[in-house]
């Protein structure tokens, strides 16, 4: 690194693009405050002073999608309620994650068979980044999902993005 | 009053209505018939000897053997400022209502106590029973364009709800992976 050594006044550090964005996104995520069923309870002590999601910077609940970056599917989604979460998915601001919390997002839960009324499965209806199984999941499982979540998207990249593989290849 | 005078004074006012009275058990009730069933539950919440000035609860029953519905009416009496002496040993009874589960047509206690209004609504709503002369029978708690009552034993759940799978399982959505 000799080229860049005296080059620029000390207190500043170098990184890429990258590990600075995606520090900042990750350690600083607002939920939506979305509990639909028990799982909110659970939720709440999460963010409550024993568990303190404060911790991950990711204590700020905010009451409207406009301001948040993570829905916390905390709850057993109706078929009612499925337009409204949609609606509130499309207006969350990019980039935007969902964690489905609890047996009933996950896949259905106790309601999986008989439940004429209940979405079986948060992500019938939006993409999810992290399942985070339970019933309801203790406050630690919550945590768990909270930071395999921040490692998603600390390997996130802006450079490299997903490309479409093109199998056919052109003749001539 | 006790159960059985209640059902007792009933009987005497009403006569061929009551079908049947049942005492036993902790839950007492007779069942009234239909047609004179709003008359039965004026007499109910109106006269001094009985004022049953509150409706607890309308529920509704699937009698699957014999092609019928039931709505039961659990009644109480509360000290208001219309009423402050209850009637001597008051107690709680209920009112049971048959009808067929082909056309099930029962008329309406809204008017009489406000609290059958969202009840009736549910009865509407979970159990298909139309209540003539409710002020807004609407459904309550599912979504109004549901298909179906839930609660009736021969319902079946729907396999999509606007563009939702109203199931994963295996057996009923086919995969073909």
């Amino acid at each position: 690194m000799s080229w860049i050594e005296n080059r620029v006044d000390d207190g500043v550090i170098m990184t890429t693009v990258d590990w600075a964005i995606n520090w900042g996104r990750s350690n600083s995520l607002w939920p939506m405050t979305f509990g639909l069923a028990c799982c909110a309870i659970e939720m709440m002590a999460t963010g409550a002073s024993r568990f303190d999601m404060d911790r991950f910077g990711a204590g700020a609940f905010r009451a409207t999608p406009r301001q948040a970056d993570l829905m916390i599917v905390a709850g057993t989604v109706t078929y009612k309620m499925a337009a409204r979460l949609k609606r509130l998915y499309n207006q969350m601001p990019e980039p935007k994650y969902v964690m489905a919390m609890g047996a009933c997002t996950v896949g259905g839960g106790p309601y999986f068979k008989y439940g004429y009324g209940i979405v079986k499965g948060v992500d019938l209806i939006v993409p999810v980044d992290v399942y985070v199984p339970g019933c309801p999941p203790r406050p630690e499982s919550l945590l768990e999902g909270l930071m395999r979540l921040q490692d998603q998207i600390r390997h996130q990249s802006r450079a490299k993005r997903p490309v479409t593989k093109i199998t056919e290849t052109v003749q001539g | 009053m006790t159960p059985e005078e209640i059902s007792k004074l009933l009987k005497s006012e009403f006569g061929e209505a009551i079908v049947e009275i049942v005492l036993d058990g902790g839950h007492p009730y007779v069942q009234v018939d239909v047609a004179r069933w709003l008359e039965v539950a004026k007499f109910l919440r109106d006269d001094a000897r009985l004022a049953f000035n509150f409706l607890r609860a309308v529920t509704s029953l699937d009698l699957v053997a014999d092609g019928k519905l039931a709505c039961v009416y659990d009644f109480d009496q509360l000290p208001t400022s219309n009423l402050t002496e209850l009637p001597a040993g008051t107690c709680e009874f209920a009112v049971r209502v048959v009808i067929d589960a082909a056309d099930p047509v029962i008329p309406s206690v809204a008017q009489l106590w406000p609290t059958a209004n969202w009840h009736e609504r549910e009865a509407f709503d979970l159990m298909g029973i139309r209540f003539s002369g409710h002020p807004d029978l609407r459904r309550i708690l599912c979504p109004d364009d549901w298909v179906g009552h839930p609660l009736r034993k021969d319902y079946e759940f729907p396999l999509e709800y606007h563009g939702i799978p109203g199931t994963t399982e295996c057996e009923l959505t086919n995969p073909r992976h």
